[in-house]
């Protein structure tokens, strides 16, 4: 009876927490459409978002790409078809690697931060302040950080796609020995723009993904100190697994038959 | 007697099992300082955010100036805010703007003024709680506790609002900053000729702002009138909170 018990508690909850998030989430998009914005707080937020992510989303783009050069040589020597090589690096990096890596990275920096410091407001009672101020917190908040994160993270990711590219085109010309003119005329022959459509119609998800579970857990957090970094964690955690639950969805949709 | 700015009639609000008001009655007339006072966790806040429409109350009637302000939507909760200003117990200062888009917060976000016209006033209003102008571009986390109340004090009444809300103003300063709050606050009061309403527990605090003192006790109002016969009440309840004492009716609760 008892672990019946727990399983139902534990079920209710989840249903309870799901209901919640929805709920949160049908609100903070109305929102976007609905007058007054707040110009100030949403520049603020996409400089966050996109310029200061550039070195990490680079970092992890560049080195992506060089691995993915280095790891299919490998594979491709055996079958002598190394002029694949510029081909898997080009699709791979801008149908799956630079969104979802990229998506990652940002779920670690501005997810962690939107939930650590909307957690922060929420407990030092600034959410009830704007409320008292006539501001609606969503609007105020939220709607900023989610039209940020969809504006912001295709650009972002944009930017990934081509430091990803150029990254295998390193390895692949001054390690593999690679003609650059041929690697890069591979790579041009074998792009086509649904491969980068796609992925930056996955960063704009992702980018809401991300922006909403920072907001939402910092939004619902409580008790102090220990409750803002239950929210920070949750906040990385659950973006994480949605994104890659996303992306497949995604992939589906886009490629799949 | 005319009608009271705000009217609490049968509030009651629990969460979960745990039921926090079980019946609040309460008028505070125009221009009145009404201090609720009552031990930690007995419901003071809630009734404070009830009336703020922070929280939703279970059942009864909460009335600003006659009209009933629970369930209503948030565009028209907004209308009855502009008239409220509140000063939380942490200060609850926005610490991503400065000080002085803090204090003009109210008139921004309603869109009463420019920008240029609001900092006029936010430095006005500073200067009538003693901060000096130059703060006017400092960050909240700067300050000392103490200013920060000051700032929060400021931008409560930034917009002139008829009515204010006194979350523990004095809890956490030092005793004579806690009497610069209390004259700050008796002097905004007259000043802006605005109705009151505080919570705290610290009598010395309720004494010197209220024109009435309420008691809350076991989620209701169980005893109200003026500072002075409090101190002489034949209730025991408040007898025993205005004289601060262990023995009596009120038993600390070491474990709900």
């Amino acid at each position: 009876m008892k672990l019946l018990q727990a399983i139902g508690r534990v079920f209710l909850a989840f249903l309870g927490a799901a209901g919640r998030l929805i709920m949160f989430a049908i609100t903070a998009v109305t929102h976007c459409f609905l007058p007054p914005y707040y110009p100030r707080i949403m520049i603020r937020q996409m400089i966050e978002i996109g310029y200061f992510s550039l070195p990490v989303v680079g970092l992890t783009a560049i080195f992506a790409g060089m691995v993915l050069a280095l790891q299919s040589y490998t594979g491709f020597a055996r079958f002598s078809a190394e002029g694949a090589i510029a081909n898997v690096v080009v699709l791979s990096v801008t149908r799956e690697l630079a969104p979802v890596l990229g998506g990652l990275m940002i779920a670690g920096r501005v997810g962690a931060s939107m939930a650590a410091e909307i957690g922060t407001m929420r407990v030092t009672e600034q959410i009830d302040a704007l409320t008292t101020l006539s501001t609606n917190a969503i609007k105020y908040l939220v709607v900023p950080r989610i039209i940020a994160g969809v504006v912001m993270l295709p650009i972002l990711i944009f930017v990934a796609d081509i430091i990803g590219v150029f990254g295998g085109f390193l390895v692949a010309v001054y390690k593999l020995g690679f003609n650059p003119a041929i690697y890069l005329q591979n790579t041009w022959d074998f792009l086509e723009p649904l491969d980068v459509i796609s992925g930056l119609v996955k960063a704009s998800v992702f980018g809401f993904l991300v922006a909403l579970m920072g907001c939402y857990h910092g939004y619902y957090s409580k008790g102090g100190a220990q409750g803002v970094g239950a929210a920070t964690t949750n906040s990385v955690v659950s973006a994480s697994i949605l994104i890659l639950c996303f992306n497949y969805i995604l992939t589906e949709a886009f490629f799949g038959l | 007697m005319a009608e009271p700015k705000i009217q609490l009639r049968g509030v009651t609000k629990a969460f979960g099992s745990k039921k926090v008001l079980t019946g609040v009655d309460l008028d505070v007339a125009k221009g009145e300082s009404v201090v609720i006072i009552g031990g930690s966790g007995t419901g003071k806040s809630v009734t404070l955010k009830c009336i703020l429409g922070l929280l939703r109350p279970d059942a009864g009637s909460i009335k600003i100036d006659g009209r009933e302000v629970t369930g209503l939507s948030t565009s028209e909760r907004d209308q009855v805010n502009r008239q409220v200003g509140m000063l939380f117990q942490g200060g609850a200062l926005f610490d991503s703007l400065p000080v002085w888009e803090n204090v003009a917060f109210g008139l921004l976000s309603r869109k009463q003024c420019g920008r240029d016209e609001a900092r006029e006033i936010a430095l006005k209003k500073l200067a009538l709680v003693g901060l000096k102008p130059h703060l006017a571009d400092a960050w909240p986390s700067d300050l000392s506790i103490g200013m920060q109340k000051r700032v929060g004090l400021a931008r409560a009444i930034a917009t002139d609002p008829e009515i204010i809300f006194f979350d523990e103003p004095t809890t956490g300063l030092d005793p004579i900053m806690a009497d610069m709050i209390n004259e700050l606050i008796v002097h905004v009061n007259r000043e802006v000729g605005a109705t009151a309403l505080s919570i705290s527990h610290d009598m010395e605090s309720a004494r010197k702002i209220g024109d009435r003192i309420a008691m809350l006790y076991q989620g209701k109002i169980v005893w109200a009138g003026d500072p002075d016969s409090a101190e002489a009440a034949a209730n025991p309840v408040v007898d025993q909170f205005v004289h601060g004492r262990v023995d009596g009716p009120i038993k600390m609760q070491v474990r709900a």
